[in-house]
């Protein structure tokens, strides 16, 4: 059982992480700390991509003479690509936050909720 | 193989729905020009009144014979034909049209009612529906133009634009639409799962493909889904669309858009299912009932309204109802009533709609307690709507009394004895009703002098008196249809 | 030859089109630009068709690297079809665009508009062109992340936080796929569609292939805006420019419909999908939930860019339940339905777009009287909500005439009955709209309105004039479809 749960213990981290994650973006109404929770959350399915290529005692792939088992690179290639979108979500999302701030004063959902209902 | 016949048969029915559609847009049109657009709707009317004829005298020989024009679902086609019920109710709606016309004219002037083109307009794109439904061949095409009539009726309802005419203008709508979609459609689709044809042909397409208790559930969803034909609880537009201007009333809720209801009814019980499977299995029970009922209530509530146009709404729903029943009962010769009580209703509750119309456009008066003595000063018209009103009661020697001679001889022949009681008591409900209208009108004294009241306009009362005129004529006329209706395929 | 290569110009062209847009003057030059160019992949998307017709489904290798080390494309009746109505929408749309843009957005910005407009564009391509799984969130990435600054533009202060919400669920959303394509990978080694389709059945007893299976539903759901998971929807579309919402409406759900077909019935396959895991339990009661509460929600709204929202959840109902029948009439009807109602839909916020170019607001109670100084835009919207209807003579009737039919094949009367039951539900909002238009007085200041521009008009009509076309004379439609549902279900 031990054994079971620390040889997974990539699993663990990462569905931690995933939970953390949602949890921030659902229960927080700061609109920034939404933002976090959201790196978090995808930060988290990160890690889950890269330890599954990862073989023990495994080396980068070198196609060389006495390198005969290796991690496998690929995941760790698309990984590259979703921290760059993880990045560009990221970036819009705090542009947008400092519009509304701009347009609300304020960045706390709860509040802008308040005012949008005002408006109506 | 396009044979001679088959090519004028061809043009003559599509002129049939061409040339409305041309009038329409030619009122488009010329919107502006008030004379020419009254020209360009009574010319529209004589011409597809002249396509009618043509189509009659083509003779018996291209009946049932099939015109596709294009495949919309899968292999059903817009299909059109031509059949004895097809031709009855073309000749009704086209024949009384040319009469509404010039009524429409003269009504909509003397009231001075706004918004002229678009209301000749969706007139004429209404007739055209009418026409698409009289010769369908198949249900897909009457459905089509079943929802068309609904649509482009509904302008005519809310012509006025007042509050109260936008709230009936949606009960018209909502119910129409509604029960044509909630049942007719899934009829219709249900039909062609089962059976996987549309196509009206002789004798009935149903056959044995389905149990008994579908059958009946089938025949109720095609009798409720029309809710043209005004089956209670499915009735309550029509009371509600008499907030339209006269003319609508009386060529679309007396003539065109209810007729089209129970031609419905009737096309799809002598070419959906046939009269033998209906008889046989006894599926047309639950209508039979629906329908009797119908027909009393909706008298009894006649008696209580004050409402001249409202009281004529409920007897038109009664008289609906009448020609369901006779589909309904699915005996050749109860469908021979229902057919010919199509056309000597037509005629003679356009009549009373019409005095109606004259006499709010003569006194604005509109409840029946406010028309004592009335008839004095507008003889012509009175005397019009007695004649009318004795012919849907039935006493000959008015043209009401053949239709129901046969729909009571039915009720007999399918051994349902209640049903010929039933219409003699609704008979006497129609005495009390319409009769006292008339007897107050010519026998009471005015409530009040005003010397002012005169009679309508002569564009108004003229086809009041036509048309009464044509009640007194179809008494002797009405062997010509009805030999004409003994080619209908019943058997 | 050119020809063997469209598959990758297809999305290349807008894609390498969209940061020279961002470089060009402040003039008209950046709309033209759009526009040609996406004239250009329309006509490219409709050689593609013509293509996959003759010789069957395409299979494009980047760069020439075989298949399960390189990302293949490819293209199938079903991504042809798709193909052509996102970029036939996207060039009527960009055309349509011009003026709405520079009424609604600042000067400055129109370039970046119409960058970003076109790497939406782009996204959307690609995510039906490729056949590899990992390029599917690349691309769905593009399409939204480019979205979520499209409706950000929108007037009303709203749009921005509309648009944060989308961007919070759409990020969840494309996250939750990222881990599925990531659990299918561990298990099969490979990310290539077609060769996913070929193992899958080794490892379909695995417990994580299941699980991936849940994070594709929840993932694609949330894109699809199905019920529950469609809250970010209404708000997206109601305060985006009109131009945004003309298109997003039309396309994005649509694409995400597409995406559930490849993934549910391309790699997992119909049997793994319907038949062991059992999707139509979820999709059946979802869908019929979406119809029903989205339509009555729909009734009450104010606004009537925000109604026709609603409605549009509602159609996404109508869609999914064709998936839920578990059959292929059930799958055509549904296929027939995304291609209708994306002109019917994409018609009917070009109406809005008409009336908010010159009545400045699209508030249900502004509209009164709007038919007596705009008919022709009036008379396109009451063509295009008679066809979401489903009036006979329109495409919407043609939908649900094939849904209704698919349910009554599996004996579900029940079904049919709330199908069109929702169908009356749609006939009161879009009267509500007509009443208004055309019953009401006009407002005293509204004297002097005049009817929406030519090309706006034109632009609307051709999309009215295609619901009416494909409502008689469909078998172009019915054709593809029943083509495509056989594909996908070989």
């Amino acid at each position: 059982m031990i054994d079971y749960l620390i040889n997974h213990y990539n699993y663990w981290v990462s569905i931690l992480l995933m939970m953390a994650g949602l949890y921030i973006v659902i229960d927080h109404t700061n609109l920034i700390k939404k933002l976090i929770g959201l790196n978090i959350f995808q930060t988290s399915v990160f890690i889950l991509f890269i330890s599954m290529g990862k073989v023990d005692g495994g080396t980068a792939p070198i196609l060389e003479q006495g390198y005969s088992s290796f991690s496998n690179p690929l995941p760790h290639v698309l990984i590259l690509t979703a921290i760059v979108v993880s990045v560009a979500t990221t970036a819009v999302g705090l542009a947008l936050v400092v519009n509304i701030n701009r347009c609300f004063q304020s960045i706390d959902e709860q509040e802008i909720e308040k005012i949008e209902l005002e408006e109506e | 193989m396009i044979s001679e016949a088959n090519h004028d048969l061809q043009m003559a029915i599509y002129a049939s729905m061409l040339v409305p559609i041309a009038g329409a847009l030619l009122i488009f049109l010329c919107a502006r020009f008030r004379g020419l657009i009254e020209l360009v709707f009574v010319g529209t009317a004589l011409c597809l009144l002249g396509v009618t004829i043509s189509i009659v005298n083509l003779g018996a020989d291209i009946f049932h014979q099939s015109i596709s024009l294009i495949n919309i679902i899968g292999s059903i086609p817009i299909a059109f034909h031509v059949e004895p019920l097809g031709i009855l109710f073309a000749c009704v709606a086209s024949g009384l049209w040319l009469i509404t016309t010039i009524y429409a004219i003269g009504y909509m002037n003397a009231n001075k009612e706004k918004h002229l083109a678009r209301f000749y307009m969706c007139f004429c794109l209404a007739m055209a529906a009418v026409m698409g439904i009289a010769y369908s061949a198949n249900l897909l095409t009457l459905f089509i133009f079943y929802e068309i009539l609904t649509l482009s009726t509904y302008p005519l309802v809310a012509h006025k634009g007042t509050e109260s005419a936008k709230q009936g203008a949606r009960t018209y709508l909502g119910i129409l639409i509604s029960t044509s979609i909630g049942f007719l459609l899934i009829a219709i689709i249900w039909t062609w799962f089962s059976v996987g044809t549309l196509d009206f042909s002789v004798g009935g397409i149903v056959e044995d493909k389905l149990p008994n208790n579908l059958l009946m559930l089938l025949f109720a969803l095609y009798a409720f889904g029309i809710g043209k034909a005004a089956l209670m609880p499915f009735h309550r537009w029509l009371p509600s669309a008499m907030v339209a201007p006269t003319p609508v009333s009386a060529l679309l809720h007396a003539v065109a858009v209810v007729k089209a209801g129970v031609f419905c009814v009737l096309k799809i019980t002598v070419y959906i299912f046939g009269i033998d499977l209906l008889d046989t299995t006894g599926a047309n029970s639950p209508i039979i009932w629906v329908a009797t009922a119908t027909m009393l209530l909706a008298s009894l509530v006649a008696l209580q309204q004050n409402n001249l146009k409202a009281r004529l709404a409920y007897s038109t729903i009664s008289q609906l109802a009448y020609i369901v029943l006779g589909a309904a009962l699915a005996t050749s010769t109860s469908i021979m009533g229902s057919s010919l009580h199509l056309a000597t209703h037509a005629v003679g509750k356009i009549t009373l709609f019409f005095c109606a119309g004259a006499i709010y456009t003569a006194t604005k008066k509109t409840l029946v307690s406010e028309l004592n003595g009335l008839g004095r000063i507008m003889p012509f018209t009175f005397t019009a709507y007695t004649i009318a009103a004795i012919s849907i009661i039935g006493l000959p020697p008015l043209a009401g009394s053949w239709s129901k001679w046969f729909l009571v001889d039915g009720a007999i022949t399918a051994d349902r004895l209640i049903i010929a009681i039933a219409f003699l008591v609704s008979t006497l409900l129609n005495i009390m009703y319409l009769l006292p209208i008339a007897i107050n009108g010519f026998m009471s004294k005015p409530a009040y002098h005003s010397g002012t009241i005169q009679e309508a306009p002569f564009a108004i009362v003229m086809p009041s008196c036509i048309t009464a005129g044509l009640c007194l004529a179809l008494f002797f006329l009405l062997s010509y249809v009805y030999d004409f209706l003994l080619l209908l395929p019943l058997r | 030859m050119i020809g063997s290569h469209y598959p990758i110009l297809q999305v290349v062209v807008p894609l390498v089109a969209a940061p020279l847009c961002s470089l060009l003057p402040k003039s008209k030059l950046p709309w033209l630009f759009a526009t040609v160019i996406s004239w250009l992949t329309f006509a490219i998307s409709l050689a593609l068709l013509v293509q996959v017709k003759n010789s069957g489904a395409l299979i494009y290798e980047l760069g020439d690297w075989p298949a399960p080390w390189g990302i293949q494309y490819y293209i199938d009746t079903i991504g042809a079809f798709v193909l052509v109505l996102v970029s036939l929408i996207a060039s009527i749309t960009l055309l349509a665009s011009r003026e709405l843009i520079e009424k609604e957005i600042a000067q400055e910005k129109h370039a970046l508009f119409y960058t970003a407009f076109l790497l939406c564009y782009t996204g959307l391509l690609g995510i039906v062109a490729t056949g590899d799984a990992f390029n599917v969130f690349v691309f769905l990435e593009i399409s939204s992340i480019s979205s979520y600054a499209l409706i950000a533009m929108g007037e009303n202060r709203k749009a921005l936080t509309a648009s944060y919400e989308y961007l919070i669920m759409g990020t969840i959303g494309a996250t939750f796929i990222l881990i599925g394509i990531g659990l299918l990978y561990m298990q099969t080694g490979t990310l290539n569609m077609l060769d996913l389709k070929q193992r899958i059945h080794e490892v379909d007893g695995f417990r994580s292939v299941h699980a991936a299976f849940a994070f594709f539903t929840v993932g694609i759901c949330l894109k699809l805006a199905l019920f529950p998971l469609h809250h970010w929807l209404p708000n997206a579309y109601a305060y985006a420019p009109s131009a945004v919402s003309i298109f997003l409406a039309a396309t994005a759900t649509k694409v995400a419909l597409y995406l559930l077909y490849r993934v549910f019935y391309t790699i997992f396959g119909f049997e793994f999908s319907f038949d062991t895991l059992h999707l139509g339990y979820i999709l059946l009661p979802l869908s019929i939930i979406a119809m029903v509460i989205s339509s009555f929600t729909a009734i009450f709204q104010l606004g009537v860019k925000r109604l026709l929202a609603y409605s549009s959840l509602g159609q996404i109902g109508y869609m999914t339940l064709g998936i839920a029948l578990e059959t292929k009439a059930g799958l055509i009807a549904s296929i027939i339905h995304l291609f209708n109602h994306a002109f019917i839909k994409g018609a009917l916020f070009m109406c809005m777009a008409c009336l908010l170019s010159r009545l400045h607001s699209t508030r249900i109670t502004d509209l009164a009287g709007a038919a007596q100084h705009m008919p022709w835009t009036c008379a396109a919207f009451v063509t295009a909500g008679l066809a979401l209807i489903g009036v006979p003579l329109t495409s919407g009737f043609i939908s649900k005439w094939y849904l209704v039919l698919a349910i009554l094949e599996k004996d579900w009367w029940w079904l049919a009955v709330i199908v069109l039951f929702t169908s009356l539900l749609s006939v009161v909002y879009i009267w509500r709209v007509i009443e208004q238009m055309y019953l009401r007085e006009a407002n005293s200041h509204s004297a002097n309105i005049k009817e929406a521009s030519p090309i706006l008009l034109i632009c609307t009509w051709l999309m009215v004039i295609m619901t009416i076309y494909f409502g008689i004379d469909n078998s172009y439609p019915v054709n593809m479809a029943t083509h495509a549902a056989e594909a996908l279900l070989k």
